[in-house]
């Protein structure tokens, strides 16, 4: 009885090699998805290194599992024909074998992963449009300057003047050159179709270059969760001809309102969902000012923010910011309610999907312990 | 009373911290409290109380605290799974225009207690408590180098747990991510007490931990059997040396950024703001020169398992013996050259990201010869497919998948496509399930009888590696095409509709895994009900080549009677192969160490200190530190620390093994 069980689990086992087939085709499948099979140049050139890393691993990879699948169904113990010998445990040329193969995979990865990582360093321009489509002296990237807020993405176009909000649009074949920065909280800037991503960071400056080489509308968002409203943070990038980059701008250029420091510290607020929204002109030094963080007027700047300058965030605490809780009086300390306590309008009578609909208790404290609920309601 | 003293005295703790609104929380309140309650009245009508305080609380036996702390992370893996589970539902629900059933307030505390839990509560309590019972049995000693404070930092971890567990009913946990990136973590953008909770939390647990690598280092050190070389140590031994060596490097750099972060949120010092001089990238930076290492010191020890494991049941010597042992200490020093991978995109430039990429890289080459030394012991075995043999099989195969999916992360720009992704989500929890947590299950397997005289029940314990290896594959793989189909990790609702078939078979890849804990939990039950049946009087069920199975099971609470002395690695089948004779006679009394209520009075305050610092209740804090300090104080006064098991006790529990010996005809 005990013979047949190790027989059925170590064929069953031996079926798991039919896994491999199948594991096949979903890699297959794989290739038609936004990352394997993006719209930008730079992704595609990260597409290729993921595909080549993939394959010299699996040249390790597969024979492994052969063999471990192998031994497993020859080796048992209900076997009596494989051959057994119990000290064998030592052969010099099997461990220099064992060892040399992986090295020698991971001396070519590690080839491959030095020459990639600097050709597609996110700082570095592009040298090349597409396959055979270098950018030559005449070619101007297109800058945008990006700030993170919570919860939404800011678009700045300095060229042009304007401004929008959740909304990315780009000439197709035109090198982009991102640089950004955050109000708050560390975030990502991830375009999938278009390049790999880079964090956006409160008072520094990152820079991303990429490119777009099809016509289309693609999908964009923050890749690092930055709080409440981080699900919703998510944007469209629209890649379109020159011609109709040139009408866009004009039609965002007839927006009546100026994006100044004024309308940015509104805009800082936190919200979520947000429509896209355009600004028909900028204010062209608020950039600098945001990543320097002295939006606020009376506040100073902060000195030299690049790579290898003074340094960072070296703007004085204000006051009104959060300062640590032994220096605070009593009554200073706050509070901290469960912050699903029900506050605003009763359940039901929200529009779907709003959040006090979700005010499901049917706990209403007793009139002086609720006395605090009722005043934030 | 004045708004002031009520401030005084309870800090920020106010009714409103109490989650009566939510009724998620308020009916797992209720179960937990009736449940609670119902095990609390068991113990107190079968009058099971003093035992449990003088046998086991109190024990200083490396056995119970290895027992003690498995225990932890089994319950542990309940509430961390209870989260998985809630995770899977909300993201199989959320799409057209749907906001699931949890919103960002819960959903965000859920993810991020999921990851805390799993990785400080279930995962590192698991491969301690294996560790402390193992290790003392395969050197030959009779107990760890400082048995006391074994004891305490158990408890330590247990008030982590604890303080964990106290955010779901009072107030709310960090709703950053389990390693609460700086500066959302910081008290401009969480200042509720949130964050506070983790901190203390992992604080108190990390103190707990330091403490036992430095024990567990001491006790490979110095208490070896003598003949025990370190090229003699049983390879499951050498991996905890080398985790230990791990924790005692990296814990330290934890505690310190922790308390950096401390600090900035309590004091108002500038570490990690967006303001004065801070640097965020730092705690990033810090945070992860700990994390990676972390994950070393979880995986080692599962490869020690199935090093044992797989040496047992092929009935061979472990292939390559030295080579393993290089590889361990390969893998210790590069895993502290490796941290930046975690954050290529945070932008270090071209040429320090690929240092970082090809050091990683690196790693995977002793890792790889591990596994083709695995596959070498079992050329040419005989192959018994007992459980703990069937999980490392699994581990073999399911492992090196996410070892694959790890270089491919290790390549900086593919990175900058797959960090945060679900990719990257699938890839970790290839490595964890399918490394660390099937090494602790077929450890579990392996050494149950050991610890208690009767093995696992073989039939619920393969349908819970069936459930476990099948579920963990479909839950899984969904999340390796979604990272491929740019979905990023933490979301709570999605906008695309063709997501979702994936997150539904994901759903029911989770439902699976359930199963298989559910079965487990079954394997446990009926064991526990058969064991007459299951019962093993050998002391050795597995034919066994270390010295752990030379003893009986369980074995007598002072280990050996006499120190063996050791000739050969795998010590006791050399011992077998040479027919050594075990003694039966000229016993002596033997020198124990004696309980201590020391180790849950000092955790037990640290609980209530970190709890009054969370609250703000600040005299509180400093009374209760005061306890703490008072109470360590007392305890160096306490000389009463020992006894002698009497020779008489000695000399029957020897003779009892001797009868067992002769009726299992050994």
């Amino acid at each position: 009885m005990i013979r047949r069980t190790f027989l059925r689990i170590a064929r069953v086992r031996s079926r798991l090699s039919a896994i491999a087939p199948l594991a096949g085709l979903l890699a297959l499948g794989g290739c038609q998805t936004v990352v394997m099979n993006p719209a930008g140049d730079v992704a595609v050139q990260q597409a290729d290194l993921i595909l080549w890393s993939t394959v010299l691993m699996l040249l390790i990879i597969v024979p492994v599992m052969a063999l471990t699948v192998l031994f497993a169904w020859r080796y048992r113990a209900g076997n009596e024909e494989a051959d057994y010998a119990p000290d064998w445990d030592h052969s010099t040329q099997l461990e220099l074998v064992i060892w040399a193969a992986p090295l020698l995979i991971i001396i070519a990865l590690g080839a491959l992963t030095w020459v990639g990582t600097h050709l597609l360093d996110p700082y570095r321009p592009l040298s090349r449009v597409a396959p055979g489509k270098p950018v030559t002296a005449n070619v101007r990237p297109l800058d945008v300057e990006v700030v993170s807020l919570d919860w939404k993405w800011l678009f700045i176009y300095p060229e042009q003047g304007v401004a929008t909000v959740n909304e990315l649009v780009v000439p197709v074949d035109r090198p982009v050159r991102f640089r950004m920065t955050s109000s708050s909280v560390m975030n990502t800037l991830w375009v999938p179709a278009m390049a790999g991503m880079i964090y956006t960071m409160p008072g520094m400056e990152t820079t991303l270059h990429g490119v777009l080489n099809k016509v289309g509308r693609f999908e964009g968002r923050s890749a690092n969760y930055s709080g409440a409203g981080f699900s919703n943070m998510s944007f469209w990038t629209y890649s379109v001809t020159p011609a109709r980059f040139d009408q866009w701008v004009a039609g965002v250029k007839r927006q009546p309102r100026r994006l100044d420091a004024a309308l940015y510290r509104r805009l800082e607020q936190p919200s979520e969902k947000v429509r896209p929204i355009g600004f028909g002109s900028v204010d062209p030094a608020l950039f600098q000012r945001i990543v320097a963080m002295c939006v606020k007027p009376g506040t100073s700047c902060m000195q030299g923010m690049s790579h290898g300058g003074p340094a960072v965030n070296d703007r004085a605490p204000r006051a009104g910011e959060a300062e640590g809780a032994l220096t605070r009086d009593p009554s200073e300390k706050g509070e901290s309610p469960h912050l699903s306590a029900p506050h605003g309008a009763a359940q039901g009578q929200g529009d779907p999907g709003d959040g006090t609909n979700r005010n499901m208790t049917m706990n209403v404290l007793p009139a002086p312990l609720g006395a605090d609920a009722r005043k934030r309601a | 009373m004045s708004n002031d003293l009520i401030k005084t005295i309870f800090g920020r703790l106010t009714l409103d911290s109490f989650p009566i609104h939510e009724p998620i929380l308020v009916g797992t309140f209720a179960v937990v409290a009736l449940g609670g309650l119902t095990l609390l009245g068991a113990l107190t009508y079968f009058k099971l109380w003093g035992y449990l305080w003088k046998e086991w609380f109190t024990s200083v036996d490396h056995k119970k605290i290895g027992i003690m702390y498995i225990v932890l992370a089994l319950v542990m893996l309940l509430r961390g799974f209870a989260d998985a589970i809630m995770m899977r539902l909300q993201q199989a629900l959320a799409f057209n225009g749907s906001e699931g059933y949890l919103n960002a307030h819960h959903y965000d505390q859920v993810f991020t207690a999921h990851g805390v839990i799993m990785i400080f509560f279930v995962a590192m309590p698991f491969v301690t408590g294996l560790m402390n019972y193992v290790v003392p049995l395969q050197i030959g000693a009779r107990d760890v180098s400082f048995p006391f404070l074994n004891n305490f930092s158990f408890w330590m971890t247990v008030a982590g747990a604890l303080t964990v567990m106290a955010s779901l009913f009072v107030g709310e946990f960090a709703r950053t991510g389990w390693l609460a990136m700086a500066p959302l973590s910081g008290l401009d953008y969480s200042p509720d007490v949130g964050v506070d909770y983790y901190i203390w939390a992992l604080q108190i647990a990390g103190v707990g931990t330091l403490l036992s690598g430095v024990n567990l280092i001491a006790t490979i050190v110095k208490m070896r059997a003598p003949g025990m070389s370190l090229m003699k140590l049983p390879i499951f031994t050498w991996s905890a040396l080398v985790t230990n060596v791990l924790i005692v490097a990296a814990f330290p750099v934890l505690t310190a950024v922790l308390a950096m972060l401390s600090l900035d949120r309590y004091v108002g010092t500038n570490f990690f703001t967006n303001t004065g001089g801070g640097n965020p990238m730092m705690y990033v930076n810090m945070i992860w020169i700990w994390g990676h290492p972390e994950v070393y010191i979880l995986i080692l020890p599962a490869f020690g398992v199935f090093s044992e494991v797989v040496s047992t049941f092929s009935g061979k010597r472990l292939f390559g013996y030295t080579s393993m042992v290089y590889a361990l200490i390969v893998i210790c020093i590069l895993s502290y050259l490796v941290w930046l991978h975690h954050f290529f995109t945070m932008g270090s430039g071209a040429s320090v990201n690929s240092f970082f990429g090809i050091t990683t890289m690196i790693i995977s080459i002793p890792t790889g010869a591990k596994i083709f030394n695995w596959l070498f012991t079992m050329y040419r075995g005989r192959i018994r497919y007992e459980l703990p043999m069937m999980w490392s099989v699994a581990f073999m195969l399911t492992f090196v998948i996410g070892g694959m999916t790890g270089v491919m992360l290790a390549v900086p720009p593919a990175d900058f496509q797959f960090h945060n992704s679900l990719f990257l989500v699938a890839h970790f929890h290839n490595v964890i399930i399918g490394g660390v947590l099937f090494g602790m299950f077929a450890g579990v397997n392996y050494w149950w009888p050991k610890a208690f005289g009767f093995k696992l029940d073989r039939k619920w314990g393969v349908v819970s590696f069936w459930c476990w290896v099948v579920g963990f594959w479909v839950a899984f793989t969904p999340l390796y095409v979604l990272g491929f189909m740019g979905v990023t990790r933490r979301m709570r609702v999605f906008e695309d509709p063709s997501l979702r078939i994936w997150f539904v078979i994901a759903g029911i890849g989770a439902a699976i895994i359930a199963a298989g804990i559910g079965a487990m939990l079954m394997q446990f039950y009926v064991s526990i009900r058969d064991r007459e049946k299951l019962r093993d009087i050998t002391g050795d069920p597995w034919n066994g080549r270390t010295l752990e199975w030379a003893t009986s099971s369980p074995p007598p609470a002072y280990n050996f009677a006499f120190t063996p002395v050791i000739h050969d690695l795998d010590a006791w089948y050399d011992m077998k192969s040479h027919k050594v004779a075990r003694p039966t006679d000229g016993f002596r009394a033997i020198h124990m160490p004696k309980n201590t209520w020391a180790g849950v009075v000092l955790a037990g305050l640290s609980m209530v200190c970190g709890l009054a610092m969370i609250w703000y209740i600040w005299w509180l804090a400093a009374l209760s530190f005061l306890a703490l300090l008072a109470t360590a104080i007392i305890h160096t006064f306490n000389y009463d620390r020992d006894f002698h098991i009497p020779v008489e006790d000695v000399i029957a529990s020897e003779d009892a093994r001797t009868r067992a010996l002769q009726t299992a005809g050994v």
